[in-house]
Parts: structure tokens; C-alpha cells; sequence
């Protein structure tokens, strides 16, 4: 089966600044595939690469078979939803859903059909009328998912596209996302910076750092089974263990990873265990985050809310599952 | 759009060239953005490199060309004469006249101009502030020929201001004025004190929008927080006001400045026969025909404005224009 | 500079700013009741009649419209030349970061920020030397030289505004350059360069010191008010002249005010 997005080494440098590096990445037909990283680390220039914003330095892309480098953007049959959204001022909603039909050349009153289904399907009908300064920012995206849709593109691609919304909005769109996704059956390419929102929408996820790709794997993988420091980090901010630490309790001398909520904590002073000192609680209102100092190594445990304390500054012990311990590739 | 459709979407991932002349271009931009630039950016740089520029050169050899005094031919060989004609009293003369008529009006403009930029700035809201805006936009457009006609039309013996002074007995105070050296003569309208109201008046408009500019900027509160520390309001304004306003008044000069400096129609219509730099480039390559010399008076004000700008940028004025 | 609302301005400063546009504007309003005067000789104030005659003296001067002729149809290529010149040099600058930018900018600002006096003895001496001869397209080189920084200056102001991202969600969307351009570009500057144009023409139908050197021995308004401005004529035929180019002056400042009032203003440095 045809990838239908594949990178093959590829690269795009700036100057002396390398945003993406020798870049392998596969993304498979009908997959929601997100983009993970800090700003800069190259995720959405390989997004402006599949969109045809960027041309690679070296290396092929690939869209459902078909070689795309050199190819414009307006040629490549994939859409993008815009982290502004960049809708078109100065035409009203439905004129700009319309739009990509009518630059094919699409009769009037069939594209405005059109755009008005699409319009449904974000569940903003009867909005055609409105210029994009009156809508709301979560009725501007809307409007900017309907109108890269209405082309049926082979693939979407979302630049941030929930980055400007406020919380509860945040989460009702991804749900909507995820399920609009699944009905349409459209490969979906999703850059974000916010490891809850990859971990809870994509079936796979990209890391990326420095112009490279860290991981790529199914959320639990990353989550799970981080591969290097910057994963078990940056993903859900795991402890990371140095080897001598690991070597203690695994017998190997590797980098490891604890996620904090493995970690239990005990007002206990002796026994099994690692001795630590509660340095700080942090309430976040299901959990409390409790920063924990083990001779110089800073860790992080949650417990659920109601968990008795102890008081900051006083000696607990800290117990874990072994197999929660994940050893990492990255060598020590 | 139905979703079945979309499922089974039969279409190519990357659609084919439209093919043609136009196909082929767009897609020449797009590959080739320096290409697109180049052409966007050929037409105004071969414009104004070759009309203006080419010009400013040509202007600029004249003024190391020379005059036969016989002849009046010019004389297309490289020499320093026409310079060190220019260095003669009565030139020098006429530089010194121009430059302090320029300072002088630039202090003037700013005095008047401060008050109302900063009630612009820091009073008017809303509709004020549009009436404001167009209040210094109009004059400031209006025809610059009309302007000094109004001012003919009320500097003149019988018009309006000797008309308003003889209403309120106050003939006297204009004749005093015009009996006074220098500044004063028969009427007002052939007078420098003429000439220095209509070059206000002119260039007012160019003061008032930068420093307006720069006073916008201030936070309000700082004035408050000034006053709220026991400063008097001239302590708030020459300690607060004033520093911040600077920068303002120094972009507003650039203009005020180097305009009173370069014209020549002012002067020759409200004024003495005394000349400006502006009438004397005029009548050089006019009635005398003197281009080299006329060319070597231009570099003046080039000069003067060179030096003018590297102050002004050094005080960080071009970020209020 | 914000304050508080309410808050009241002093009263002399009220006062101050007062007299400051009284200053600006009443010489104006004077050309407007002058145009009526009886009086033909002298400037005497006040005006010993009213009369609306010299409007239909005017009317029947030829001069004067071949002067206004002259000037409209100097402006109108101007403005046309300013507008091509001035949009492709605000696009090329706000679209791409290059090398030189500022001394595009530069270039663009110079014919308007150094001396009209200048400008107009450089062009003479360098028709001079190349042995080009007064001519109608003498005047435009001249006018659509300085009239390029009012267009610009709008331009991009407003490309400034207009969000980058739009014209890749244009391609994006199926549009080739030249779509992108009909349909997303020219819609968002058309506004901007409309003000732009207006400026343009204003400022080109009154520019008089660089018109003087470039025109021979032809006539625009301003040259022909100079003229009278000189050697006066007929005071009260200058006088209505007066009154209409004020008027036909205005028009185009404030409708380029209307056009750009929301957000960028209309770049008073562009004059």
C-alpha cells in the first residue's frame, strides 16, 4: 500500500540553520498523524513541505505515490487549515468555502451547494451571509476546516489549528476533529505543540527536536516507552533516571524513564525503597504533582487528590513497580 | 459534498500543469521567487535610478563644471571655480539668511504646533479625533500655491489684518514693527516677518503629525504618576513631556527644515528682494544661466540635510515619522 | 497616549490648540469669500460687494482651461505611472526579506524628502545635457517621479496589515499566481491603492517647484497662478481659479481619508 505522505532523507535548510535534517517519515492513508515538538524543532516546515510552501534542500516527497517536489501548492491536491486561519477578508463565509472550487473553474451554483454541505458539516449552516470579522474564533476555524473539505482534499493538514482557542473550546473541538476525521476518512496531518492534545487525537505521533524526527510511534508507545530523554521529557515530563540510578534497581547501566504517576510515596523512613525529601505540592485539582528531592536527583510523582501528606521538607520513601521503570535506547 | 465521495475520491494527489504560457509562469514564480522579485522590483529601480538618480548625478557634475564669463558658454571640464565661487560674501550671505530663516521657523512650528498635537494626542477620542486628524490633514493638502495667495490676500496693505488691527487701535504696534530693522519694511507682505509667518503657516501641518506621532506613545499615566510625585505642570512638562515629545519635534524639523531651506516661491512672492538659497539656485540657471553655479547652490541644502538626518537618526527621530 | 475618560483638558491648552487650527484654516475659508469680491483692483478687506460675475469671466477664459487641461491630463498619467511603479515597490518590499530593502525604501523617499528644488534643476540640467526638449512627458517624468512614495507609502501600509498566510491559503487552494493576485491580492490593496492614487493626483495637479523647471514654456494651474501670483492680471479671476482648486484639491484627501480610515492613516510624510 502507498504511503500516503513519505519523506525519504529529506531536508530543508535556511541558511546555516537546518529546520528539518535528514527527515524519514511515513504517514499511512486514512491515519491521524500529528506533529510533535517545541517551536523550531521543524514540525511545521515538514507541514509547509507536504503543503508545497517549502521546497527540500535534498531528499523526496512523496503524496499517495506521486513525486511532489517542484510542484506548487495550488497543484497538489491537500489543503491546509491555517494557524490564523487566514480566511479572505473581503469575502463573506460562503465565498470563502467556495473559494478552491471556484479558482477550478466549478459553476456558481453548484460551489455555493457545495460550500453550503460543507458548511453543515462543521455545523455552521446558515452562516454563509457573515464576513469572517463577525464570527468568533471558534466559528473562524470551523469555516477554515469547511473550506480546505469542501475540496476533498487526499490530505489535511492543521497547523496548530486548536492553539488560539480557549480550554472547553479546545477540548469540544477535538473531539469533533477526531470523529469528523473518522467519517471522512481523510488522512489527517496535525502540527501541534501540546503533548495532550497529539497523545489524545492521533493514532501515531511524530516527536521532533532540532530538525529531526526523536519517535515515532503510537501515543502509548511514546508515552510508555520513550526512546530517548528528550521523549520521556518533553511528552508528559517523565523522570528521567540517570544509569547509575537505573543500575541500581535494573542492573543495567541505561538512561531510564518513570512516568510520575508510577511512583508511589510512603511518610514511611525506613524499608524498601528510595529515600527522598518533599521539597514542594503542587494542587492541580484531580492530582497533586509533588516535587521530590533523592540525594541531588529531582523527581516528580502524582497522587490522586485526597492522598494524605506528608509536609514539605519532611523525609518520605518512594516505591515503584519495576516494570514501570522503561529503559531507553539512548545510549548512557 | 457527500461523504461517500470523499471516501472513494478518485482524484490524483498532485493534479497536473494547466499547462500553457500562464501554467508555466505561475509555476516559474513559485519555483523561482527571486525571479518574481526581480521583476516586481526592475520597473520602479530602472525608474527612479535613471530619471532621478541619473539626474542627481548629472546635477552634481555640472557644479565641477565652470562658466566662460565671456561667453557664457559652459565650460565641460572638471574644476573647483565654481565652488569657490560659491564662498563669495554675498553667497555666504544668502546661506546664513536661509539657514536662520529655517531655524527660525522650525522653533516657531514647534511652539505652535505642541498644543495641539498634544490635546490630539492625549484628549480627543473618537470623533474629536477624526475631526482633528482631517483638521491637519486638509491644510496640509491643500494647494500650496493657495495658501500663499490667502496669505497675500490678508498681508496685503488694504486687507484684512490692517483692517482687523485698525478695528481694535492698533495701527500703531504694526507701524512700530515695520519700522524696525531687519524684520520690518513697508507693508508686511514684503517683509521678512512676512515671510516668516507664511513659511509657518506652510509647514505647520508637517510639524504637527510627528510629534502628535511621538505624544501618542506616552503613556498617559506618566504624566499622572508625575504629577502624583508634587511636579508643578511646567515640572511635568519639561522634565516628562517635553524628553518624550523630542523625538517628535525632531522628525517634524527634518520636514520644516529642509522645506524652507529648498524653496524659492515664498520668499518671491511675500518678501524683500533679498535672496533665499531656493531663489538664488533659481536665478542662476534662469536669467543668469549659471547652471554650475546653480548646481554647486544645491549641494548646500543636500549637505546641510545630510548632517541634519545623521543628528536627527542619532536621536532615534525617524522612529516618530 | 491614553488617560483617563473625562478627564478635562486645561483650558489654555484648549485655547492654544484652538487658535493653532484657527491659524491653519481661516486663510483658507478667506480665498472662498475673495472669489466674490467686486473689487478688481486691490486686496481690500472687507469686500465693498458681493458678486458672482467673475465665475462667468473665468469660465470664458481659455487659459485658464487650457491650464486645467494641461494639469489633469499631467496628473492622471502621473498618477497611472505612480500607481505601477509604487504597488510593484511596496509588493516586492513587504512580501520578501532581501538585501537592500531599506535602500529601496530609501530611493522611493528621496525625490519627496529632498528640496522640490532639487528634484526640478536636476531634471532641467539632465534634460539639458541629453538635449530632450520641454515636452508634455517632460512634466509626467518629473511628477511620477515624487508621486511613487504616496503610493507606496499606502501600499505598504497595508500589505503590512494583510496577513501573509493569505495568499499561501490562496494557493493553497487550487489559485495559481495570477488567481491569487486577481482574486486575493488586488481586493485587499484595492482600497489602499485607490487612496494612494488620489494623493497621487492631488499632489501632482498642485506640485509647482519642480514643475517650473520640467515645463518650458507650457501652463498647469499652479504654474498659471504663479504666473499671476507674479504679474497679476486679472486679481479676481485668480481669485475664483483659487477658490476651485482648493475645492477640487480637497475632494480626493478626504475621500482617500474614508478609504483608509480604518487602520492605516494616509501617510502625511508622503507629502
Amino acid at each position: 500500500m502507498t504511503s500516503a505522505v513519505s519523506f525519504k532523507q529529506v531536508s530543508r535548510h535556511f541558511g546555516s540553520v537546518r529546520a528539518v535534517d535528514a527527515v524519514d517519515l511515513e504517514i499511512a492513508p486514512g491515519e491521524f498523524f500529528a506533529m510533535l515538538g517545541p517551536s523550531g524543532s521543524g514540525k511545521t516546515t515538514c507541514l509547509r513541505l507536504i503543503a508545497g510552501f517549502e521546497q527540500p534542500t535534498a531528499g523526496s516527497i512523496s503524496i499517495f505515490g506521486d513525486r511532489a517536489e517542484g510542484v506548487p501548492p495550488y497543484r497538489r491536491n491537500v489543503n491546509t487549515v491555517f494557524q490564523d486561519y487566514a480566511l479572505f477578508p473581503h469575502l463573506n463565509v460562503l465565498d470563502n468555502v467556495a473559494y478552491g472550487l471556484m479558482v477550478k473553474g466549478v459553476g456558481k451554483a453548484e460551489r455555493l451547494k457545495a460550500a453550503e454541505e460543507a458548511l453543515s458539516l462543521v455545523r455552521l449552516p446558515g452562516y454563509g451571509a457573515r464576513r469572517p470579522g463577525q464570527l468568533s474564533g471558534g466559528q473562524r476555524q470551523r469555516v477554515a476546516l469547511a473550506r480546505a473539505l469542501v475540496n476533498q482534499p487526499k490530505v489535511l493538514l492543521l497547523d496548530e489549528p486548536l492553539g488560539a482557542l480557549d480550554l472547553k473550546l479546545r477540548e469540544n473541538m477535538q473531539e469533533e476533529l477526531k470523529s469528523l476525521q473518522k467519517v471522512l476518512g481523510i488522512t489527517f496531518v496535525f502540527v501541534t505543540h501540546d503533548q495532550g492534545e497529539a497523545l489524545s487525537m492521533a493514532d501515531r505521533v511524530a516527536v521532533f527536536n532540532d530538525g529531526r524526527i526523536m519517535q515515532v510511534g503510537t501515543p502509548e508507545d511514546i508515552y510508555q516507552r520513550p526512546n530517548t530523554r528528550f521523549v520521556a521529557d518533553f511528552v508528559g515530563s517523565s523522570n528521567v533516571l540517570p544509569p547509575d540510578f537505573v543500575q541500581r534497581y535494573s542492573g543495567q547501566r541505561r538512561w531510564g524513564s518513570l512516568r510520575p504517576e508510577s511512583i508511589r510515596v510512603s511518610s514511611a523512613t525506613s524499608g524498601d525503597g528510595v529515600a527522598a525529601r518533599l521539597v514542594g505540592t503542587n494542587y492541580l485539582g484531580a492530582t497533586t504533582r509533588l516535587a521530590l528531592d533523592a540525594d541531588g536527583l529531582r523527581l516528580h510523582a502524582v497522587v490522586p487528590a485526597g492522598t494524605a501528606l506528608p509536609a514539605e521538607g519532611e523525609a518520605v520513601m518512594l516505591t515503584f513497580n519495576r516494570d514501570s521503570l522503561h529503559l531507553m535506547d539512548e545510549p548512557a | 459534498m457527500t461523504i461517500a465521495a470523499v471516501q472513494s475520491n478518485p482524484t490524483p494527489a498532485i493534479l497536473p500543469g494547466s499547462g500553457g504560457l500562464r501554467g508555466a509562469l505561475s509555476d516559474l514564480f513559485w519555483r523561482r521567487p527571486k525571479f518574481l522579485l526581480t521583476l516586481m522590483l526592475l520597473p520602479p529601480l530602472l525608474w527612479l535610478g535613471i530619471v532621478y538618480i541619473g539626474s542627481l548625478f548629472a546635477l552634481l557634475a555640472q557644479s565641477f563644471f565652470s562658466i566662460d564669463e565671456f561667453s557664457g558658454l559652459i565650460n565641460r571640464e572638471f574644476t573647483l571655480k565654481t565652488y569657490s565661487d560659491l564662498l563669495q560674501a554675498a553667497n555666504l550671505d544668502i546661506i546664513l539668511r536661509t539657514v536662520t530663516m529655517a531655524a527660525l521657523v522650525t522653533l516657531a512650528s514647534a511652539v505652535i504646533a505642541f498644543p495641539i498635537a498634544y490635546y490630539a494626542a492625549r484628549y480627543a477620542r473618537g470623533r474629536w479625533k477624526a475631526l482633528f486628524y482631517l483638521g491637519v490633514m486638509l491644510p496640509l493638502w491643500s494647494s500650496y500655491l493657495v495658501k500663499i495667495y490667502a496669505w497675500k490676500l490678508i498681508l496685503a496693505k488694504e486687507g484684512i489684518l490692517t483692517w482687523l488691527l485698525a478695528k481694535l487701535n492698533l495701527l500703531w504696534l504694526l507701524d512700530a514693527w515695520l519700522s524696525l530693522p531687519i524684520v520690518g519694511g513697508n507693508s508686511l507682505s514684503v517683509s521678512f516677518t512676512g515671510t516668516f509667518i507664511v513659511f509657518v503657516y506652510v509647514w505647520l501641518p508637517f510639524m504637527i503629525l510627528p510629534v502628535q506621532a511621538a505624544l501618542e506613545r506616552v503613556p498617559g499615566n506618566l504624566v499622572e504618576a508625575s504629577s502624583d510625585l508634587g511636579a508643578s505642570p511646567g515640572q511635568t512638562f519639561r522634565n516628562v513631556l517635553f524628553p518624550l515629545a523630542l523625538p517628535g519635534i525632531v522628525a517634524g524639523s527634518i520636514f520644516t527644515f529642509s522645506l524652507t531651506l529648498g524653496d524659492y516661491i515664498i520668499p518671491q512672492i511675500i518678501g524683500t528682494s533679498r535672496l533665499f538659497i531656493g531663489q538664488a539656485v533659481y536665478s542662476q540657471q534662469g536669467t543668469a544661466g549659471n547652471i554650475p553655479l546653480a548646481a554647486a547652490f544645491t549641494v548646500v541644502p543636500i549637505v546641510i540635510m545630510g548632517f541634519y538626518l545623521w543628528g536627527a537618526k542619532r536621536m532615534g527621530a525617524f522612529d516618530a515619522l | 497616549m491614553r488617560s483617563d475618560r473625562g478627564q478635562r483638558a486645561p483650558l489654555g491648552l484648549k485655547i492654544a490648540a484652538a487658535c493653532g487650527l484657527l491659524f491653519l484654516h481661516l486663510p483658507i475659508l478667506l480665498i472662498f469669500i475673495y472669489a466674490f469680491t467686486t473689487e478688481e483692483k486691490s486686496f481690500v478687506w472687507p469686500p465693498p460687494g458681493l458678486t458672482t460675475q467673475w465665475f462667468a469671466v473665468t469660465w470664458n477664459r481659455p487659459d485658464v482651461w487650457d491650464a486645467l487641461s494641461l494639469s489633469v491630463r499631467v496628473a492622471a498619467i502621473s498618477t497611472a505611472i505612480a500607481l505601477v511603479l509604487g504597488t510593484l515597490c511596496a509588493a516586492a518590499v513587504s512580501q520578501t526579506r532581501f538585501f537592500g530593502r531599506e535602500t529601496i525604501s530609501l530611493l522611493v523617499i528621496l525625490p519627496i524628502a529632498l528640496p522640490g528644488i532639487i528634484t526640478g534643476i536636476a531634471l532641467r540640467s539632465a534634460f539639458a545635457l541629453a538635449d530632450i526638449p520641454f515636452s508634455f512627458w517632460t512634466i509626467v517624468l518629473g511628477h511620477a517621479t515624487f508621486c511613487v512614495v504616496v503610493v507606496y507609502n499606502n501600499a505598504v501600509a497595508r500589505f503590512r496589515r494583510t496577513s501573509g498566510s493569505m495568499i499561501e491559503a490562496s494557493m493553497d487552494l487550487g489559485a495559481d499566481s495570477f488567481q491569487t493576485f486577481r482574486h486575493v491580492v488586488l481586493p485587499n490593496i484595492a482600497t489602499a491603492l485607490l487612496a494612494g492614487g488620489m494623493l497621487a493626483f492631488a499632489l501632482s495637479f498642485d506640485e509647482v517647484i519642480v514643475t517650473t523647471f520640467t515645463a518650458g514654456q507650457q501652463q498647469t494651474v499652479p504654474i498659471w497662478m504663479l504666473e499671476e501670483l507674479i504679474r497679476p492680471r486679472q486679481r479676481p479671476v485668480t481669485n475664483v481659479v483659487a477658490m476651485v482648486v482648493v475645492l477640487v484639491t480637497l475632494l480626493p484627501i478626504l475621500l482617500a481619508y474614508y478609504l483608509t480610515r480604518d487602520g492605516d492613516q494616509i501617510a502625511g510624510s508622503g507629502k
